[in-house]
């Protein structure tokens, strides 16, 4: 799996009488992962990712794809065998969504019938309905247009997807919804995908290795996202990943520790169901027909049903075990199985000593 | 009326000159505008250049370029290649500018998107820059077909057949009816070109008028069969 892909050879870019917008950059890309280029504005990310399919090329250095030189292929043949995918989703105004799927198949001489045939395929592996197929790209949502980019992007199944912001531009629940789609793609897939962002946090969702860039076009750091937020490698890197990166490490933190408690439950629209609030707290669950959670009640305060936090599903990282916890009025996260049924709850304290617990093994481990 | 019905034979008849006369120049002109305007677009100094160039070209009078063209082509003073190249000369003027704007017009999202997909630079240019300019490039084309329609006329006065001798003739006759039906018939051909225009667009550009449909309405398969 860690075979070198593409590879960056001492590559530095200078546009005219400018700094170097990419500075002296070596680095290596492993097959079938996924590696984000993340960092601030002018960093010289988006740069490196057009120098691979040499819509920028680069002042000195070599790019090398598979071991060889990108230069040694025309660069409309190089661009074709790599997808990619920009910001505004770029795409065709002028075509139907499935024309504008079915461009790169139709470039390289595939028949029309062929190239509609595949794009049809691939409206279902991005999660499109069909009759989105006839639509003209302005009568679509833009997590719509972003979805028919990338299978556009990947219509001539190439073993590499370039991506340029390309989820920056919708709104967090549908970039959210993106995110997973494309990890949930490329467990199929396994494309080499060089994904660049500004967000740390999508850096770190979905990268297997994180490329901090320094304004200047210098690369930070390059490495795993959790060695990223555990182990910065400079001030800058450090300040770039923020105040929360000790929050955003729990991410990668199992909470197999974690113990369950029962919670009194009272299903809603029957009163008296028989449990007791906690004796302690006086909280009670309130639960519909099918067991899932609606939202917590008092006894005391008759004010009806309080709004709930978030779920915890066993099995996921410390950090929405810790933040079930906080988010609930209750201060008891409920943990909840796949069919959205309330398991028990998590106690807040508990995950906290579970976290020093962790940091305790990773600083033995040392 | 009368005299209208008598003479209608003439009149289409003059119609037909003036059509091609005005018509010709237009396509050439476009014809020509097209690479001109692409190249302008690639390179600044050439880009200055010819939108100085059109625009100084513009402000020449008709009447002038019909006189000198001859002497220039070494044509017959009624020939009516002088009206054709004097005609195209405008279209070129007007054209390349509105060229330059429909090009401009195409997003460089799009343009950035072909080039990364792996178009070659002609490619692009006939199957990405050039549709996607047409609506910009079609206002500057009804703007041209008026115009020739209303220079060609012009050209009556060297006698050079076209619906512009109704004035000529009316004039010097001191026929007030040939000069209302000349006006008429010229006011209609170019009503009939920018209507034909307009529809040749919308058969061009039918993204253009794709109605929007709400953002993640689905239509029901079963009313996409219906």
């Amino acid at each position: 799996m860690d075979q070198a892909m593409i590879e960056f050879q001492s590559v530095t870019k200078q546009f005219q009488g400018g700094q170097p917008a990419v500075d002296n950059l070596s680095m290596s890309i492993a097959k079938g992962s996924i590696t984000v280029f993340v960092g601030p504005s002018g960093c010289g990310k988006t740069t490196s990712l057009r120098m691979i399919n040499r819509m920028v090329e680069p002042t000195s250095g070599t790019i090398t794809v598979d071991g060889k030189d990108v230069t040694s292929v025309p660069a409309p043949e190089l661009r074709r065998s790599m997808g990619y995918v920009m910001q505004s989703a770029g795409l065709l105004p002028h075509r139907s969504v499935l024309d504008n799927i079915a461009t790169v198949p139709r470039l390289n001489g595939v028949s029309k019938a062929d190239a509609r045939r595949r794009a049809e395929e691939l409206l279902d592996v991005v999660g499109l309905a069909r009759p989105l197929a006839k639509r003209y790209p302005s009568q679509l949502s833009g997590g719509q247009q972003q979805r028919v980019g990338v299978a556009r992007a990947l219509a001539a199944d190439p073993p590499i997807l370039l991506m340029d912001e390309p989820f920056s531009a919708v709104d967090p629940v549908v970039r959210d919804e993106l995110q997973q789609e494309l990890l949930r793609l490329q467990k199929d897939l396994a494309k080499t995908i060089v994904f660049v962002t500004h967000d740390i946090d999508e850096a770190t969702v979905l990268g297997d290795r994180v490329a901090v860039f320094a304004v200047g076009g210098k690369l930070a750091q390059y490495a795993t996202p959790e060695e990223i937020l555990r182990a910065p490698a400079n001030d800058f890197v450090a300040s770039f990943v923020g105040r929360d990166r000790g929050f955003r490490h729990l991410g990668f933190t199992a909470s197999d520790g974690v113990t369950l408690h029962s919670v009194p439950t009272i299903v809603r629209g029957r009163s008296g169901s028989g449990t007791d609030p906690d004796a302690t707290s006086g909280w009670q669950l309130v639960v519909d027909e099918g067991m899932r959670p609606l939202g917590w009640s008092t006894p005391g305060t008759s004010t009806g049903l309080i709004p709930g936090g978030s779920l915890f599903r066993p099995g996921e990282s410390l950090r929405r075990a810790l933040d079930a916890a906080l988010s609930s009025p209750s201060g008891l996260g409920v943990a909840v199985d796949t069919e959205g049924r309330v398991q028990g709850v998590i106690r807040g304290g508990e995950v906290l000593a579970l976290i020093e617990e962790a940091r305790q093994l990773r600083q033995a481990a040392l | 009326m009368e005299w209208f019905l008598a003479n209608i034979d003439m009149v289409l008849e003059r119609s037909g000159q003036h059509l091609v006369l005005a018509l010709v120049p237009m396509v050439l002109g476009l014809v020509i505008s097209l690479p001109l305007a692409q190249l302008a677009r690639q390179n600044r100094a050439l880009r200055s250049v010819v939108l100085t160039a059109s625009s100084l070209l513009y402000t020449i009078p008709s009447l002038a370029l019909f006189i000198i063209l001859p002497t220039i082509l070494g044509t017959r003073i009624l020939d009516p290649l002088n009206v054709v190249v004097a005609l195209t000369i405008y279209a070129v003027a007007l054209l390349v500018r509105a060229a330059l704007d429909a090009f401009d017009s195409v997003s460089e999202d799009v343009g950035q998107a072909a080039v990364a997909m792996g178009y070659k630079p002609l490619a692009r240019f006939l199957r990405v820059d050039l549709p996607l300019s047409l609506p910009v490039m079609f206002a500057g084309l009804r703007v041209v077909s008026v115009s020739n329609i209303s220079l060609v006329s012009v050209a009556a006065l060297l006698g050079i057949g076209n619906l512009g001798m109704l004035f000529t003739s009316g004039l010097q006759r001191g026929f007030i009816t040939e000069i209302v039906v000349g006006i008429i018939a010229i006011l209609v051909l170019a009503l009939l070109m920018d209507a034909l225009l307009v529809l040749l667009e919308r058969l061009l550009t039918p993204w253009e008028r794709a109605g929007k449909i709400r953002p993640g309405l689905v239509p029901a398969a079963e009313g996409d069969r219906a």
